[in-house]
Protein backbone atom coordinates (compact mmCIF):
# COMPACT_ATOMS: atom_id res chain seq x y z
CA UNK A 1 0.00 0.00 0.00
CA UNK A 2 1.55 3.88 -0.72
CA UNK A 3 1.22 4.81 2.94
CA UNK A 4 -1.10 8.49 3.44
CA UNK A 5 0.73 10.80 5.80
CA UNK A 6 -3.30 12.11 6.55
CA UNK A 7 -3.29 8.40 7.43
CA UNK A 8 0.06 8.21 9.45
CA UNK A 9 -0.93 11.11 11.27
CA UNK A 10 -4.40 10.76 12.38
CA UNK A 11 -3.58 6.85 13.85
CA UNK A 12 -0.16 8.61 15.71
CA UNK A 13 -1.39 11.39 16.94
CA UNK A 14 -4.83 10.01 18.57
CA UNK A 15 -2.48 6.87 19.84
CA UNK A 16 -0.40 9.28 21.73
CA UNK A 17 -3.79 11.41 22.90
CA UNK A 18 -5.63 8.10 24.10
CA UNK A 19 -2.40 6.99 25.62
CA UNK A 20 -2.30 10.59 27.28
CA UNK A 21 -5.64 10.30 28.62
CA UNK A 22 -5.32 6.77 29.83
CA UNK A 23 -2.12 7.33 31.68
CA UNK A 24 -3.74 10.64 33.58
CA UNK A 25 -6.92 8.39 34.55
CA UNK A 26 -5.11 5.71 35.76
CA UNK A 27 -2.96 7.65 38.06
CA UNK A 28 -6.53 8.91 39.23
CA UNK A 29 -7.64 5.56 39.65
CA UNK A 30 -4.49 5.27 42.19
CA UNK A 31 -4.88 7.99 43.65
CA UNK A 32 -8.71 6.60 44.87
CA UNK A 33 -7.42 4.31 46.35
CA UNK A 34 -4.54 6.10 48.37
CA UNK A 35 -1.93 4.37 46.26
CA UNK A 36 -1.10 7.45 44.78
CA UNK A 37 -1.46 11.36 45.95
CA UNK A 38 -4.30 13.28 44.53
CA UNK A 39 -3.21 15.57 42.47
CA UNK A 40 -5.03 19.16 42.09
CA UNK A 41 -7.93 19.64 39.12
CA UNK A 42 -5.55 21.56 37.15
CA UNK A 43 -3.30 18.91 36.60
CA UNK A 44 -5.84 16.47 35.02
CA UNK A 45 -7.51 19.56 33.31
CA UNK A 46 -4.30 20.86 31.62
CA UNK A 47 -3.21 17.01 30.87
CA UNK A 48 -6.69 16.04 29.13
CA UNK A 49 -6.16 19.66 27.14
CA UNK A 50 -2.82 18.69 25.62
CA UNK A 51 -5.13 14.81 24.92
CA UNK A 52 -7.66 16.47 23.21
CA UNK A 53 -5.34 18.80 21.27
CA UNK A 54 -3.34 15.70 20.00
CA UNK A 55 -6.59 14.31 19.15
CA UNK A 56 -8.63 17.20 17.38
CA UNK A 57 -4.80 17.23 15.54
CA UNK A 58 -4.96 13.55 14.24
CA UNK A 59 -9.12 14.60 13.27
CA UNK A 60 -7.84 17.39 11.56
CA UNK A 61 -5.47 15.69 9.64
CA UNK A 62 -7.87 12.66 8.67
CA UNK A 63 -9.71 15.53 7.23
CA UNK A 64 -7.22 15.45 4.54
CA UNK A 65 -6.94 11.88 3.34
CA UNK A 66 -11.11 12.72 2.00
CA UNK A 67 -11.94 13.75 -1.62
CA UNK A 68 -15.39 15.50 -0.04
CA UNK A 69 -14.31 16.57 3.52
CA UNK A 70 -17.50 18.41 3.63
CA UNK A 71 -19.77 15.52 3.34
CA UNK A 72 -17.86 13.71 6.41
CA UNK A 73 -21.10 13.93 8.49
CA UNK A 74 -22.24 10.91 6.25
CA UNK A 75 -19.49 8.46 7.37
CA UNK A 76 -21.23 8.06 10.76
CA UNK A 77 -24.32 6.51 9.55
CA UNK A 78 -23.24 2.73 8.38
CA UNK A 79 -21.75 1.66 12.04
CA UNK A 80 -23.37 -1.62 11.26
CA UNK A 81 -21.31 -2.74 9.01
CA UNK A 82 -18.11 -0.52 8.37
CA UNK A 83 -15.30 0.09 11.27
CA UNK A 84 -14.69 2.90 9.62
CA UNK A 85 -17.70 4.32 10.33
CA UNK A 86 -17.31 3.16 14.14
CA UNK A 87 -14.34 5.30 14.15
CA UNK A 88 -16.03 8.04 13.46
CA UNK A 89 -18.80 7.77 15.72
CA UNK A 90 -15.73 6.87 18.47
CA UNK A 91 -13.30 9.53 18.17
CA UNK A 92 -15.65 12.01 18.88
CA UNK A 93 -17.27 10.91 21.22
CA UNK A 94 -14.07 9.90 23.37
CA UNK A 95 -13.11 13.48 22.50
CA UNK A 96 -16.37 14.80 24.31
CA UNK A 97 -16.25 12.96 27.20
CA UNK A 98 -12.11 14.14 27.38
CA UNK A 99 -13.85 17.71 27.27
CA UNK A 100 -15.74 16.93 29.65
CA UNK A 101 -13.40 15.28 31.91
CA UNK A 102 -10.94 18.28 31.94
CA UNK A 103 -14.19 20.35 32.51
CA UNK A 104 -15.05 18.70 35.77
CA UNK A 105 -11.83 18.99 36.73
CA UNK A 106 -11.00 22.35 36.05
CA UNK A 107 -14.01 23.25 38.09
CA UNK A 108 -13.62 20.53 40.84
CA UNK A 109 -16.78 19.44 40.33
CA UNK A 110 -15.63 16.55 42.78
CA UNK A 111 -19.41 15.29 43.51
CA UNK A 112 -19.64 11.80 45.39
CA UNK A 113 -21.26 9.50 43.61
CA UNK A 114 -20.40 6.31 45.68
CA UNK A 115 -18.22 5.29 48.89
CA UNK A 116 -16.76 2.19 48.12
CA UNK A 117 -16.06 0.10 51.32
CA UNK A 118 -11.99 0.32 51.26
CA UNK A 119 -13.21 4.03 52.21
CA UNK A 120 -12.53 4.78 48.45
CA UNK A 121 -14.64 7.79 47.12
CA UNK A 122 -15.82 7.44 43.50
CA UNK A 123 -16.53 11.45 42.35
CA UNK A 124 -18.13 12.71 39.31
CA UNK A 125 -14.72 13.06 37.60
CA UNK A 126 -13.68 9.06 38.46
CA UNK A 127 -16.80 8.52 36.63
CA UNK A 128 -15.97 10.51 33.48
CA UNK A 129 -12.96 9.54 33.26
CA UNK A 130 -14.09 5.41 33.67
CA UNK A 131 -16.35 6.41 30.37
CA UNK A 132 -13.71 7.84 28.62
CA UNK A 133 -11.34 4.83 29.37
CA UNK A 134 -13.66 2.35 28.09
CA UNK A 135 -14.05 4.98 24.81
CA UNK A 136 -10.24 4.75 24.47
CA UNK A 137 -10.20 1.37 24.30
CA UNK A 138 -13.48 1.41 21.48
CA UNK A 139 -11.58 3.67 19.61
CA UNK A 140 -8.33 1.74 20.16
CA UNK A 141 -10.56 -1.39 18.56
CA UNK A 142 -12.23 0.63 15.65
CA UNK A 143 -9.41 2.16 14.72
CA UNK A 144 -6.93 -1.30 14.28
CA UNK A 145 -10.26 -3.45 13.10
CA UNK A 146 -10.39 -1.01 10.02
CA UNK A 147 -7.15 -2.27 8.65
CA UNK A 148 -7.23 -6.04 10.54
CA UNK A 149 -10.93 -6.49 8.89
CA UNK A 150 -9.38 -6.92 5.37
CA UNK A 151 -8.81 -10.13 5.13
CA UNK A 152 -6.79 -10.23 2.30
CA UNK A 153 -4.61 -7.73 2.77
CA UNK A 154 -2.86 -10.85 5.60
CA UNK A 155 -0.42 -8.73 6.86
CA UNK A 156 -2.72 -6.51 8.62
CA UNK A 157 -5.18 -9.20 9.01
CA UNK A 158 -4.49 -10.30 12.83
CA UNK A 159 -5.45 -9.33 16.02
CA UNK A 160 -1.57 -8.35 16.66
CA UNK A 161 -2.82 -4.83 14.63
CA UNK A 162 -5.52 -4.30 17.18
CA UNK A 163 -3.46 -5.00 20.04
CA UNK A 164 -0.10 -3.34 18.41
CA UNK A 165 -2.50 -0.01 17.75
CA UNK A 166 -3.50 0.07 21.96
CA UNK A 167 0.38 -0.97 22.97
CA UNK A 168 2.34 1.64 20.83
CA UNK A 169 -0.32 4.05 21.46
CA UNK A 170 -0.35 3.56 24.70
CA UNK A 171 3.74 3.90 25.20
CA UNK A 172 3.33 6.78 23.73
CA UNK A 173 0.94 8.52 25.58
CA UNK A 174 2.78 7.53 29.00
CA UNK A 175 5.92 8.82 27.86
CA UNK A 176 4.22 12.33 26.94
CA UNK A 177 2.46 11.56 30.63
CA UNK A 178 6.09 11.13 31.88
CA UNK A 179 7.35 14.77 30.12
CA UNK A 180 3.97 16.26 31.19
CA UNK A 181 4.31 15.17 34.79
CA UNK A 182 8.10 16.04 34.88
CA UNK A 183 7.06 19.72 34.68
CA UNK A 184 4.14 19.91 36.15
CA UNK A 185 3.99 17.53 39.35
CA UNK A 186 7.88 16.01 39.69
CA UNK A 187 6.63 13.42 42.23
CA UNK A 188 4.34 10.99 39.30
CA UNK A 189 7.01 11.20 36.51
CA UNK A 190 8.79 8.46 37.87
CA UNK A 191 5.39 6.71 38.08
CA UNK A 192 4.32 7.43 34.01
CA UNK A 193 7.96 6.55 33.37
CA UNK A 194 7.45 2.58 34.64
CA UNK A 195 4.19 2.46 33.01
CA UNK A 196 5.98 3.66 29.86
CA UNK A 197 8.78 1.26 30.05
CA UNK A 198 6.62 -1.61 30.56
CA UNK A 199 4.80 -0.47 27.61
CA UNK A 200 7.15 0.03 25.32
CA UNK A 201 8.62 -3.26 25.72
CA UNK A 202 4.96 -4.97 25.34
CA UNK A 203 4.77 -2.44 22.40
CA UNK A 204 8.31 -3.90 21.29
CA UNK A 205 7.08 -7.38 21.52
CA UNK A 206 3.74 -6.85 20.18
CA UNK A 207 5.42 -5.10 16.63
CA UNK A 208 8.20 -7.80 16.96
CA UNK A 209 5.73 -10.66 16.85
CA UNK A 210 4.19 -9.11 13.79
CA UNK A 211 6.88 -8.54 11.42
CA UNK A 212 8.13 -11.66 12.32
CA UNK A 213 4.19 -13.07 11.48
CA UNK A 214 4.14 -10.78 8.51
CA UNK A 215 7.80 -12.18 7.41
CA UNK A 216 6.27 -15.81 7.20
CA UNK A 217 3.24 -15.12 5.25
CA UNK A 218 3.20 -16.97 2.39
CA UNK A 219 0.37 -15.24 -0.58
CA UNK A 220 -3.20 -16.53 -1.12
CA UNK A 221 -3.08 -15.10 -4.25
CA UNK A 222 -1.35 -15.81 -7.25
CA UNK A 223 -0.66 -15.17 -11.15
CA UNK A 224 -3.13 -18.28 -11.19
CA UNK A 225 -5.76 -17.56 -9.60
CA UNK A 226 -5.58 -13.88 -10.70
CA UNK A 227 -6.58 -14.65 -13.86
CA UNK A 228 -7.88 -18.54 -13.73
CA UNK A 229 -5.01 -19.37 -16.00
CA UNK A 230 -3.03 -23.14 -15.03
CA UNK A 231 0.49 -22.43 -15.87
CA UNK A 232 3.96 -21.81 -13.59
CA UNK A 233 4.88 -18.78 -15.85
CA UNK A 234 2.68 -16.07 -16.12
CA UNK A 235 4.10 -12.79 -17.12
CA UNK A 236 2.12 -9.45 -17.39
CA UNK A 237 2.89 -7.61 -20.66
CA UNK A 238 0.59 -4.54 -19.74
CA UNK A 239 -1.40 -3.24 -17.14
CA UNK A 240 -4.43 -1.67 -19.93
CA UNK A 241 -2.94 1.83 -18.82
CA UNK A 242 0.12 3.78 -20.96
CA UNK A 243 1.21 5.70 -17.85
CA UNK A 244 -0.13 4.68 -14.68
CA UNK A 245 -3.45 4.74 -12.96
CA UNK A 246 -5.32 5.10 -9.52
CA UNK A 247 -4.13 1.13 -9.15
CA UNK A 248 -0.47 2.13 -9.56
CA UNK A 249 -1.05 5.06 -7.10
CA UNK A 250 -2.36 3.99 -4.36
CA UNK A 251 -1.28 0.09 -4.16
CA UNK A 252 2.51 0.82 -4.29
CA UNK A 253 4.76 2.79 -2.51
CA UNK A 254 7.23 4.04 -5.09
CA UNK A 255 10.43 2.85 -2.59
CA UNK A 256 13.00 -0.07 -3.06
CA UNK A 257 13.22 -2.63 -1.16
CA UNK A 258 16.60 -1.42 0.25
CA UNK A 259 15.07 1.44 1.82
CA UNK A 260 12.16 -0.62 3.10
CA UNK A 261 14.85 -2.73 4.49
CA UNK A 262 16.33 1.06 6.29
CA UNK A 263 12.91 2.20 7.82
CA UNK A 264 12.28 -1.03 9.45
CA UNK A 265 15.43 -1.11 12.03
CA UNK A 266 15.21 2.65 11.97
CA UNK A 267 11.61 2.77 13.55
CA UNK A 268 12.46 -0.14 16.03
CA UNK A 269 15.64 2.06 17.09
CA UNK A 270 13.61 5.39 17.16
CA UNK A 271 10.27 4.06 18.36
CA UNK A 272 11.47 1.23 21.05
CA UNK A 273 15.14 1.17 21.37
CA UNK A 274 15.85 5.09 22.27
CA UNK A 275 12.86 5.54 24.56
CA UNK A 276 14.00 2.61 26.38
CA UNK A 277 17.40 4.11 26.91
CA UNK A 278 16.42 7.22 27.63
CA UNK A 279 13.76 6.52 30.01
CA UNK A 280 16.41 4.16 31.82
CA UNK A 281 18.65 7.60 31.99
CA UNK A 282 16.45 9.70 33.80
CA UNK A 283 12.60 9.44 34.90
CA UNK A 284 12.72 13.07 36.07
CA UNK A 285 14.47 15.37 33.82
CA UNK A 286 12.21 17.39 31.51
CA UNK A 287 14.49 17.31 28.64
CA UNK A 288 15.44 13.57 28.67
CA UNK A 289 11.53 12.70 28.38
CA UNK A 290 10.51 15.19 25.78
CA UNK A 291 13.65 13.58 23.96
CA UNK A 292 12.10 10.28 24.52
CA UNK A 293 8.40 11.25 23.29
CA UNK A 294 10.08 13.17 20.51
CA UNK A 295 12.02 9.78 19.54
CA UNK A 296 8.90 7.71 19.93
CA UNK A 297 6.87 10.19 18.51
CA UNK A 298 8.99 10.09 14.95
CA UNK A 299 9.35 6.31 15.52
CA UNK A 300 5.98 6.02 15.26
CA UNK A 301 5.52 7.92 12.11
CA UNK A 302 8.40 5.45 10.41
CA UNK A 303 6.60 2.66 11.88
CA UNK A 304 3.43 3.74 10.60
CA UNK A 305 4.56 4.36 6.84
CA UNK A 306 6.09 0.76 6.78
CA UNK A 307 2.67 -0.93 8.60
CA UNK A 308 1.14 0.31 5.10
CA UNK A 309 4.30 -0.06 2.70
CA UNK A 310 4.78 -3.21 4.25
CA UNK A 311 1.11 -4.62 3.49
CA UNK A 312 0.56 -6.16 -0.17
CA UNK A 313 -2.39 -6.09 -1.81
CA UNK A 314 -3.51 -8.90 -3.65
CA UNK A 315 -4.68 -6.26 -6.84
CA UNK A 316 -0.96 -5.77 -7.22
CA UNK A 317 -1.21 -8.81 -9.35
CA UNK A 318 -2.76 -6.84 -11.91
CA UNK A 319 -1.08 -4.36 -11.99
CA UNK A 320 2.55 -5.02 -12.83
CA UNK A 321 3.96 -4.44 -16.22
CA UNK A 322 2.87 -0.74 -17.90
CA UNK A 323 3.17 -1.26 -21.59
CA UNK B 1 -33.23 -12.81 -7.51
CA UNK B 2 -31.26 -11.48 -10.58
CA UNK B 3 -27.74 -11.29 -10.96
CA UNK B 4 -26.43 -9.48 -14.14
CA UNK B 5 -23.08 -10.41 -15.17
CA UNK B 6 -20.89 -10.24 -17.47
CA UNK B 7 -18.91 -13.07 -19.31
CA UNK B 8 -15.77 -13.06 -21.03
CA UNK B 9 -14.57 -15.55 -23.27
CA UNK B 10 -10.70 -15.42 -23.00
CA UNK B 11 -10.92 -17.75 -26.18
CA UNK B 12 -12.09 -14.76 -28.18
CA UNK B 13 -10.71 -12.25 -26.86
CA UNK B 14 -8.57 -10.57 -29.76
CA UNK B 15 -7.21 -7.87 -27.04
CA UNK B 16 -8.34 -4.97 -29.48
CA UNK B 17 -10.00 -2.41 -26.64
CA UNK B 18 -12.97 -1.83 -28.67
CA UNK B 19 -14.66 -2.43 -25.07
CA UNK B 20 -12.21 -0.40 -23.60
CA UNK B 21 -12.98 2.86 -25.74
CA UNK B 22 -16.93 2.06 -25.74
CA UNK B 23 -17.30 1.95 -22.08
CA UNK B 24 -15.26 5.14 -22.01
CA UNK B 25 -17.31 6.90 -24.18
CA UNK B 26 -20.33 5.32 -22.86
CA UNK B 27 -20.01 6.41 -19.33
CA UNK B 28 -17.71 9.61 -19.66
CA UNK B 29 -21.08 11.31 -21.61
CA UNK B 30 -23.35 10.30 -18.98
CA UNK B 31 -25.48 12.62 -16.17
CA UNK B 32 -23.47 11.35 -13.85
CA UNK B 33 -20.39 13.63 -15.53
CA UNK B 34 -17.05 12.68 -17.43
CA UNK B 35 -14.52 10.46 -16.45
CA UNK B 36 -11.09 11.99 -15.36
CA UNK B 37 -8.61 12.00 -18.43
CA UNK B 38 -5.56 13.54 -17.64
CA UNK B 39 -2.75 14.19 -20.60
CA UNK B 40 -4.79 11.96 -22.27
CA UNK B 41 -1.94 12.49 -25.88
CA UNK B 42 0.76 13.88 -23.06
CA UNK B 43 3.89 11.50 -22.17
CA UNK B 44 2.32 10.30 -18.60
CA UNK B 45 -1.35 9.83 -19.37
CA UNK B 46 -3.81 8.38 -16.64
CA UNK B 47 -7.41 8.71 -16.14
CA UNK B 48 -10.65 6.69 -14.49
CA UNK B 49 -11.54 3.74 -16.54
CA UNK B 50 -14.14 1.00 -15.89
CA UNK B 51 -12.78 -1.45 -18.07
CA UNK B 52 -9.31 -2.42 -19.05
CA UNK B 53 -7.61 -5.07 -21.32
CA UNK B 54 -4.29 -6.42 -19.86
CA UNK B 55 -2.01 -8.95 -21.52
CA UNK B 56 -0.56 -11.71 -20.31
CA UNK B 57 2.50 -13.99 -21.22
CA UNK B 58 1.66 -17.39 -20.54
CA UNK B 59 4.59 -20.38 -20.68
CA UNK B 60 8.37 -19.90 -21.54
CA UNK B 61 8.97 -18.79 -25.26
CA UNK B 62 8.88 -20.32 -28.08
CA UNK B 63 6.10 -22.33 -25.87
CA UNK B 64 3.84 -19.22 -25.11
CA UNK B 65 0.34 -17.85 -25.31
CA UNK B 66 -0.53 -14.54 -24.90
CA UNK B 67 -3.61 -13.99 -23.03
CA UNK B 68 -5.78 -10.80 -23.55
CA UNK B 69 -7.66 -10.52 -20.44
CA UNK B 70 -10.60 -7.78 -20.33
CA UNK B 71 -10.61 -6.77 -16.17
CA UNK B 72 -13.75 -4.69 -14.94
CA UNK B 73 -16.02 -4.38 -11.76
CA UNK B 74 -17.29 -8.27 -11.20
CA UNK B 75 -20.01 -7.07 -9.05
CA UNK B 76 -19.67 -9.89 -6.38
CA UNK B 77 -22.44 -11.99 -5.24
CA UNK B 78 -20.58 -11.32 -1.81
CA UNK B 79 -18.59 -7.86 -2.09
CA UNK B 80 -15.98 -7.07 0.06
CA UNK B 81 -16.41 -3.30 -1.21
CA UNK B 82 -19.80 -2.87 0.45
CA UNK B 83 -20.27 -3.33 4.10
CA UNK B 84 -16.27 -1.16 4.53
CA UNK B 85 -18.18 2.10 3.09
CA UNK B 86 -18.80 4.46 5.62
CA UNK B 87 -21.46 6.36 4.56
CA UNK B 88 -23.40 3.59 2.19
CA UNK B 89 -22.46 5.37 -0.36
CA UNK B 90 -21.31 1.57 -2.01
CA UNK B 91 -24.27 -0.51 -2.40
CA UNK B 92 -25.54 -3.68 -3.94
CA UNK B 93 -28.93 -3.48 -6.02
CA UNK B 94 -31.54 -6.01 -4.27
CA UNK B 95 -32.99 -6.19 -8.11
CA UNK B 96 -30.55 -6.71 -10.51
CA UNK B 97 -27.29 -7.40 -8.02
CA UNK B 98 -25.78 -4.57 -9.63
CA UNK B 99 -22.94 -3.06 -7.44
CA UNK B 100 -23.12 1.02 -7.37
CA UNK B 101 -21.53 4.01 -6.13
CA UNK B 102 -23.84 7.45 -5.06
CA UNK B 103 -21.55 9.71 -6.25
CA UNK B 104 -23.45 12.41 -4.33
CA UNK B 105 -22.65 10.35 -0.65
CA UNK B 106 -19.17 9.15 -1.70
CA UNK B 107 -16.91 11.46 0.57
CA UNK B 108 -13.52 9.78 -1.21
CA UNK B 109 -11.99 7.83 1.73
CA UNK B 110 -10.48 5.38 -1.09
CA UNK B 111 -11.74 2.41 1.93
CA UNK B 112 -13.62 0.64 -0.52
CA UNK B 113 -10.54 0.49 -3.07
CA UNK B 114 -8.64 -1.23 -0.47
CA UNK B 115 -11.52 -3.98 0.17
CA UNK B 116 -11.49 -5.02 -3.04
CA UNK B 117 -8.75 -7.26 -4.02
CA UNK B 118 -9.05 -6.89 -7.92
CA UNK B 119 -8.40 -3.05 -7.97
CA UNK B 120 -11.93 -2.87 -10.01
CA UNK B 121 -12.71 0.39 -8.14
CA UNK B 122 -10.45 3.62 -9.38
CA UNK B 123 -11.03 6.97 -7.81
CA UNK B 124 -12.08 10.25 -10.11
CA UNK B 125 -9.31 12.47 -9.30
CA UNK B 126 -11.63 15.60 -10.59
CA UNK B 127 -14.73 14.57 -9.20
CA UNK B 128 -13.01 13.07 -5.85
CA UNK B 129 -15.19 10.35 -5.62
CA UNK B 130 -14.65 6.32 -6.43
CA UNK B 131 -15.93 5.11 -9.90
CA UNK B 132 -16.47 1.57 -11.13
CA UNK B 133 -18.17 -0.41 -13.91
CA UNK B 134 -22.36 0.09 -13.87
CA UNK B 135 -22.80 -2.44 -15.96
CA UNK B 136 -24.02 0.60 -17.96
CA UNK B 137 -27.29 0.48 -15.49
CA UNK B 138 -28.12 3.75 -17.48
CA UNK B 139 -28.47 1.90 -20.81
CA UNK B 140 -29.85 -1.79 -20.02
CA UNK B 141 -32.98 -0.49 -18.75
CA UNK B 142 -33.04 2.54 -21.39
CA UNK B 143 -36.77 1.86 -23.30
CA UNK B 144 -35.89 4.70 -25.33
CA UNK B 145 -33.41 2.48 -26.92
CA UNK B 146 -33.88 -0.16 -29.39
CA UNK B 147 -34.24 -4.02 -27.58
CA UNK B 148 -31.48 -5.16 -28.86
CA UNK B 149 -29.50 -1.95 -27.51
CA UNK B 150 -30.30 -2.45 -24.26
CA UNK B 151 -26.94 -3.95 -23.49
CA UNK B 152 -23.53 -2.83 -21.62
CA UNK B 153 -21.32 -0.36 -24.70
CA UNK B 154 -18.59 -3.03 -23.97
CA UNK B 155 -21.00 -5.73 -24.64
CA UNK B 156 -22.51 -3.84 -27.96
CA UNK B 157 -18.75 -3.18 -28.88
CA UNK B 158 -17.14 -6.29 -28.91
CA UNK B 159 -16.55 -7.39 -32.61
CA UNK B 160 -15.71 -11.38 -31.47
CA UNK B 161 -18.80 -11.81 -29.46
CA UNK B 162 -16.26 -12.41 -26.31
CA UNK B 163 -18.68 -10.51 -24.23
CA UNK B 164 -21.95 -11.83 -22.90
CA UNK B 165 -24.14 -10.50 -21.15
CA UNK B 166 -26.91 -12.13 -18.55
CA UNK B 167 -28.64 -13.15 -15.76
CA UNK B 168 -26.47 -15.86 -14.01
CA UNK B 169 -29.24 -16.78 -11.61
CA UNK B 170 -31.26 -17.81 -14.58
CA UNK B 171 -30.04 -21.40 -15.54
CA UNK B 172 -31.34 -21.06 -19.49
CA UNK B 173 -29.74 -17.44 -19.58
CA UNK B 174 -26.60 -17.54 -22.60
CA UNK B 175 -24.35 -16.69 -19.74
CA UNK B 176 -25.76 -19.54 -17.19
CA UNK B 177 -25.28 -21.72 -20.01
CA UNK B 178 -21.95 -20.44 -21.50
CA UNK B 179 -20.90 -20.82 -17.76
CA UNK B 180 -21.86 -24.17 -17.54
CA UNK B 181 -21.18 -25.53 -21.15
CA UNK B 182 -17.62 -23.94 -21.35
CA UNK B 183 -16.10 -24.32 -17.99
CA UNK B 184 -16.63 -21.19 -16.83
CA UNK B 185 -14.75 -19.88 -13.96
CA UNK B 186 -14.28 -17.18 -11.09
CA UNK B 187 -11.30 -15.03 -10.38
CA UNK B 188 -9.19 -15.30 -6.93
CA UNK B 189 -11.92 -17.71 -5.32
CA UNK B 190 -10.05 -18.00 -2.61
CA UNK B 191 -11.32 -14.85 -1.03
CA UNK B 192 -15.13 -16.07 -0.77
CA UNK B 193 -16.18 -12.90 -3.47
CA UNK B 194 -18.35 -14.68 -5.46
CA UNK B 195 -17.62 -12.84 -8.45
CA UNK B 196 -20.91 -12.61 -10.51
CA UNK B 197 -18.70 -12.14 -13.69
CA UNK B 198 -17.49 -15.13 -15.23
CA UNK B 199 -14.23 -16.07 -17.39
CA UNK B 200 -14.81 -18.37 -19.92
CA UNK B 201 -10.73 -20.39 -20.23
CA UNK B 202 -8.60 -20.54 -23.71
CA UNK B 203 -9.52 -24.19 -25.14
CA UNK B 204 -8.38 -26.27 -28.26
CA UNK B 205 -10.89 -28.17 -30.48
CA UNK B 206 -8.35 -31.51 -29.80
CA UNK B 207 -9.96 -34.95 -31.71
CA UNK B 208 -8.46 -38.25 -30.30
CA UNK B 209 -8.47 -40.79 -33.06
CA UNK B 210 -6.78 -43.95 -32.32
CA UNK B 211 -5.02 -46.42 -34.75
CA UNK B 212 -7.79 -49.23 -35.24
CA UNK B 213 -10.17 -46.19 -36.43
CA UNK B 214 -8.21 -45.44 -39.38
CA UNK B 215 -8.12 -48.47 -40.42
CA UNK B 216 -10.73 -50.47 -39.30
CA UNK B 217 -9.92 -53.75 -37.33
CA UNK B 218 -13.44 -54.98 -37.85
CA UNK B 219 -13.95 -54.17 -41.86
CA UNK B 220 -15.75 -56.99 -43.64
CA UNK B 221 -13.60 -56.35 -46.78
CA UNK B 222 -10.48 -57.33 -45.38
CA UNK B 223 -12.26 -60.48 -43.25
CA UNK B 224 -13.71 -61.94 -46.90
CA UNK B 225 -10.09 -61.03 -48.19
CA UNK B 226 -8.64 -63.66 -45.56
CA UNK B 227 -11.08 -66.61 -46.17
CA UNK B 228 -9.33 -69.08 -48.28
CA UNK B 229 -9.87 -68.47 -52.34
CA UNK B 230 -12.72 -70.21 -53.80
CA UNK B 231 -11.76 -72.87 -57.07
CA UNK B 232 -12.53 -71.74 -60.33
CA UNK B 233 -14.87 -74.12 -60.60
CA UNK B 234 -16.98 -74.28 -57.79
CA UNK B 235 -20.22 -72.75 -57.68
CA UNK B 236 -20.71 -69.07 -56.66
CA UNK B 237 -22.77 -67.43 -54.52
CA UNK B 238 -25.34 -66.44 -57.57
CA UNK B 239 -24.04 -69.63 -59.66
CA UNK B 240 -23.38 -67.34 -62.59
CA UNK B 241 -19.74 -67.44 -61.98
CA UNK B 242 -17.20 -68.90 -60.48
CA UNK B 243 -15.70 -65.76 -58.82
Amino acid sequence: MNPAFSVIFLTTLIGAGQGLFLALFTEQSYAVFHLLPRQGGGFYAAGSLIALVLLAAGLAASFFHLGHPERAWRAASQWRTSWLSREVIALPAFMGVVFCYAVAHWLDMNWVIATLPGGAVVDFTVLLGAVGTILAFVLFGCTGMIYACLRFLREWNSPLTVINFILLGGASGFILAAFYASVAAPELSSFFGAWAIILVLLGLAGRGASLIRNRRLRPKSTMQTAIGVKHPKIVQKTQGSMGGSFNTREFFHGKDAAFLKLVRPGFLLAAFIAPLGLLGLSLSSPATLGLAFLFNYVGLIAERWYFFAEANHPQNLYYQTIG
Amino acid sequence: MTQLALVIDLNVCVGCSACVTSCKEWNTSGSAGPLVDERPYGADPTGTFFNRVQTFEVGEFPATETVHFPKSCLHCEDPPCVPVCPTGASYKRKEDGIVLVDYDKCIGCKYCSWACPYGAREIDEKQKVMKKCTLCVDRIYDKNLAEIDRKPACVKACPTSARLFGDIHDPESVVSIAIRENGGYALMPEWGTHPANHYLPRRKTNLKIHEDELERADNPLKKDGKLPKPSKNEPSLDDISSW
